[in-house]
């Protein structure tokens, strides 16, 4: 007889493994069903052509809790890091860098005040997104004030907050709700630096400095940080892939059994209870729950019946915003690339390319309206600059993230990527010149192809575009804020969930709890 | 959008109102003026006089026009489960060519409306209500291969209801009309174009509703009322249908509940259970739209609900709270429709009532406020709860009528 596990994960993304780990420590069955071939979905390594090995999705470990790492005992698993607390270096075309190290910031045109103004920022900053951290971390709140736990969560919250001091506190309920670029210019007068510290709060939105909100996403790095205790920019040696497969050892470990290349066609559903999956080639497992990795969009429009749900819900689901507006840019290059202003010994930072805030406004223009920008702002590694296995023969690879690209399933895709592409390299060269000769390979993805790539609808950075419509008890949706869904037995448990995506698996974990718990 | 326009071609005002098909044929008869608006159609209050309008449908036949009715046509291969979704009772069972009453909700399972639905075959169904609701009912279809279209201004109806409905209608030629049951329908050949005649309506009589192309609209109007005339047939309005409603102990869709989709106010909404249709509510169908609240609802008692009343003496108790005692010192519950009834010579209503008293057999006092010579007295009636519907003769479910 086929066995029947008490769970089944639907994706093997690093939510999904974080989350049968914790389930199968607590001595759950535990069966994770994951379509591609590879665990990982978007924390995930591949080989682009023989000899060279590229982190294709996140490239960039920044907001892991040291506990989650800890416990697992990922350390023991296989993890370890080519680098830590990586500087970050804001390119200029024309003249000298800006380079941010822990809180110090150094470059020929930054003046003496703003060097001031950055350690003035970041302690501001840092202490407010250390206010907000259990909101981040911890299960979204209920809204109401029903039960005594209810009330604690919320009074925690509100004491947090209130231990900011009078003033910090105003502070931060003026700055929330603001919009970056303003914020910026209250501190500093360096455009580019402006710019470098807004691209942390712009990576992977859909909006510019400008847009309401972008506070939000900056304190919502910034936390990130703080909890990962010191790992700061980290490059997981072998890619983020290996953060996938340690978690997917230490999951393997306490019992659970991983399958590939099995994608759920849909979720079963029997007495208004999930009772299993139906994979594509129509084979069926049962589970008491199903706990689904894959983003609110696929999971409720495409895999669940909607025979199963309620309108009022499917309309929130499809109202959801997902446009992805990141693409992913990778080369293999025959030799270290020279970027101008940049130290040799630098290669292995975080490079950016964003003049001014006015040139991240303009790349972010056109997307809204489904065209390309003419030039593009950029994140980018040579994660082979510190990481041998990723690059042989004395190649590197390049890993960039490309913001702002409209989401593009027109039949002229094809034609637009190679356009783009060439916009982007034209970019490149006049940071790094000769670089376009020393191109071996390249390939850029754009949303539609990481939609394909990962299974997420969109091929949203956070499957859901994390904005205050969707975020703490309304993330995605009220439904599903604590992980719960309308049918019993189904539970969400990725980056569409409550706080949001990044490598972290802060998701995953929190769906363990509340699986564990029963909860609603 | 209408433009009235007088001798001058100067516009005086412009109304959304539209003339429904049957207008031009009854124009003539208006004698009051006594307008409103319903769906953003011209419809009359009364024509005459509300009282003559009323009795027309308890003694011989009262016509009303239906056409502002909201009506949609839902077709496809998964219509049927599209339905079944829809709304709160099992409509997977019902045969073609036959209707249902039907009540639908949202996530929480506080009420939308409710309404008629008419099988026509097994993948067409048509939903009548008073509300329009084209967007619910379209996100409502995400995931189903069904089309669902407004045929409110393509459909005309008239709803034909009195004891010597079913004798005028066969007088038309309709052969066979007689045999159709209480909620049966079927269509019937008529000057060279079809009319789908239903055995429904809203007065708790004999009664039908027919359904035809807007287009042959002033032709089914003059061969109903000349076959009708030599049977005392007339035209009715609003006034005379609400009396007839009320001792038919049917709610209407703004008075005795508001569509969740206009609630402001908490505690507005109200879910079937409340409303006393608890037995359109069919949990062992499957999923649809609003179950699981109303399966949480159902565990607990219920707070509130709605009852017939029947109040002492003869004053009209429109609005009236209800107390637990003749000093009222306890609110209880209030009357949301009430009438002297001419039929049954009983001062009846529908109301709310709070638990335990909707069960019946408690003393209740009703707060009437007359308006006498100008000045207000306030009177406190004894009440009672009484079955519904208050009226409900034989001939409304007798197959064929006895009306020979
Ligand atoms: C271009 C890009 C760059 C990014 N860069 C960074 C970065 O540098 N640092 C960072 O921290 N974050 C980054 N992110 C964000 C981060 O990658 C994601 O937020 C995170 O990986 C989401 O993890 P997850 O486990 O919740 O979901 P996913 O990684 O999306 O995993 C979902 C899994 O479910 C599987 N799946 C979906 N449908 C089915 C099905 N029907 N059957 C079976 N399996 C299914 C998918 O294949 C996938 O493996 C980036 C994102 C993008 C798109």
């Amino acid at each position: 007889m086929a066995k029947h596990y008490q769970n089944i994960v639907i994706g093997g993304g690093h939510n999904g493994l974080v989350c049968a780990a914790y389930l199968a420590r607590a001595g759950q069955s535990v069966l994770v069903v994951e379509a591609a071939n590879e665990i990982g979905g978007a924390a995930c390594t591949r080989e682009l052509v023989p000899g060279a090995k590229v982190s294709s999705g996140a490239h960039l470990l920044h907001a892991m809790p040291a506990d989650l790492i800890s416990d697992l005992g990922l350390a023991n698993h296989g993890l370890s890091f080519s680098a830590q607390s990586i500087k970050t270096v804001s390119l200029n075309a024309d003249g000298p860098a800006i380079v941010f190290d822990g809180d110090t910031v150094k470059g020929e045109d930054v003046s003496a005040e703003d060097e001031a103004a950055y350690q003035r920022f970041n302690a501001d900053m840092q202490r407010m997104a250390k206010a907000l951290r259990p909101v981040f971390d911890k299960l979204a709140p209920e809204p109401s004030i029903e039960t005594w736990a209810e009330r604690l969560t919320l009074l925690g919250l509100g004491l947090r907050i209130r231990s900011l001091g009078r003033f910090h506190m105003r502070e931060l309920l003026r700055i929330i709700g603001m919009n970056f670029y303003d914020l910026l210019d209250e501190y500093f007068e360096n455009r580019q630096l402006k710019a470098a510290i807004a691209m942390d709060a712009l990576l992977g939105a859909e909006w510019g400095a400008r847009s309401m909100g972008s506070v939000l996403t900056y304190l919502y790095r910034l936390a990130g940080y703080q909890r990962s205790k010191g790992l700061g920019l980290a490059l997981p040696a072998g890619g983020m892939g290996a953060v996938s497969q340690s978690i997917a050892a230490a999951a393997k470990a306490a019992g659970a059994e991983i399958r590939t290349s099995a994608k759920v066609k849909s979720i079963l559903i029997e007495n208004d209870k999930a009772s299993g999956v139906e994979l594509d080639d129509g084979e069926k497992i049962q589970a008491g729950r199903v706990i689904s990795n894959a983003d609110p969009k696929q999971t409720f429009l495409k895999l669940v019946n909607v025979d199963h749900l309620d309108t009022g819900f499917i309309r929130q689901i499809r109202n959801l915003r997902s446009r992805g507006r990141a693409a992913k840019l990778h080369l293999v290059l025959k030799a270290a690339p020279q970027f101008k202003g940049l130290q040799e010994a630098d290669l292995g930072a975080r490079m950016l390319i964003a003049p001014n805030m006015d040139d991240i406004e303009l790349a972010f223009n056109p997307c809204k309206y489904g065209r390309y920008p003419e030039e593009p702002v950029f994140e980018i590694t040579v994660p082979s600059a510190s990481d041998g296995s990723l690059a042989a023969n004395g190649q590197h690879v390049l890993s960039a993230i490309v913001q702002y690209v409209p989401y593009d399933d027109s039949a002229e895709l094809d034609a637009n990527r190679a356009a783009f592409l060439k916009t982007i390299l034209q970019q490149l060269e006049r940071y790094a010149p000769g670089i376009g000769k020393q191109i071996s390979h390249a390939e850029l993805l754009l949303p539609r192809d990481l939609e394909n790539e990962f299974g997420i609808t969109g091929g949203h950075w956070h499957h859901v575009e994390l904005v205050f419509e969707a975020f703490l008890f309304n993330r995605p949706v009220p439904a599903l804020a604590r992980h719960s869904s309308p049918i019993e037995g189904l539970y969400m448990c990725g980056a569409g969930c409550h706080p949001g995506g990044n490598v972290m698996g802060i998701a995953g974990r929190n769906a363990a709890n509340q699986v564990l718990k029963g909860g609603q | 959008m209408k433009t009235n326009t007088n001798n001058n071609q100067r516009p005086l005002i412009e109304r959304p109102i539209q003339e429904t098909a049957f207008y031009p044929s009854y124009k003539h008869l208006i004698q009051n003026d006594n307008y409103e608006e319903w769906s953003g159609y011209t419809a009359l209050a009364s024509f005459a006089c509300e009282g003559q309008e009323y009795f027309a449908v308890r003694n011989t036949c009262g016509v009303y026009d239906i056409c502002p009715m909201i009506k949609y046509d839902i077709s496809g291969p998964d219509a049927e489960r599209f339905m079944n979704r829809l709304v709160t009772r099992d409509v997977s069972k019902m045969l073609p060519e036959r209707v249902v009453y039907a009540v639908w909700c949202n996530d929480n399972g506080h009420v939308i409306e409710d309404g008629t639905v008419f099988r026509y075959s097994a993948t067409d169904f048509r939903l009548c209500c008073a509300e329009r609701q084209l967007e619910w009912l379209e996100d409502s279809s995400i995931g189903y291969d069904v089309s669902i279209a407004d045929v409110t201004e393509e459909i005309a109806g008239l709803a034909v209801q009195g004891p010597v409905s079913c004798r005028i209608l066969k007088k038309m030629g309709f052969t066979g009309v007689e045999n159709l049951k209480p909620f049966q329908l079927a269509t019937f050949p008529l000057h060279g174009y079809d009319v789908v005649i239903s055995r429904t309506g809203f007065t708790g009589d004999l009664g039908y509703e027919l359904w035809i192309d807007v287009k042959n609209a002033s032709d089914l109007w003059e061969s109903l009322f000349s076959a009708g005339k030599p049977h005392g047939i007339l035209m009715m309005g609003s006034e005379a249908l609400e009396m007839l409603r009320i001792e038919a102990g049917l709610m209407l869709v703004n008075a005795e509940f508001m569509s969740c989709f206009q609630t402001v106010r908490l505690n507005r909404d109200r879910t079937p259970f409340e409303l006393g249709l608890d037995w359109l509510v069919d949990f062992n169908k499957g999923h649809f739209i609003g179950r699981r609240a109303l399966l949480k609802v159902s565990m607990k008692g219920l707070s509130r609900k709605l009852v017939g009343i029947d109040i002492d003496w003869n004053k009209q108790a429109d609005g009236a709270l209800i107390y637990d005692s003749k000093d009222a010192s306890k609110q209880i519950g209030e009357v949301t429709s009430a009438l002297w009834s001419p039929i049954l010579k009983q001062n009846i209503a529908l109301a709310y009532l709070d638990a335990p008293y909707f069960d019946g057999g408690k003393e209740m006092w009703a707060e009437v406020y007359l308006h006498r010579e100008c000045m207000w007295e306030r009177k406190m009636y004894k009440c009672r709860v009484a079955q519904r519907p208050f009226y409900s003769p034989d001939r409304r479910r007798l197959t064929p009528p006895n009306d020979m």
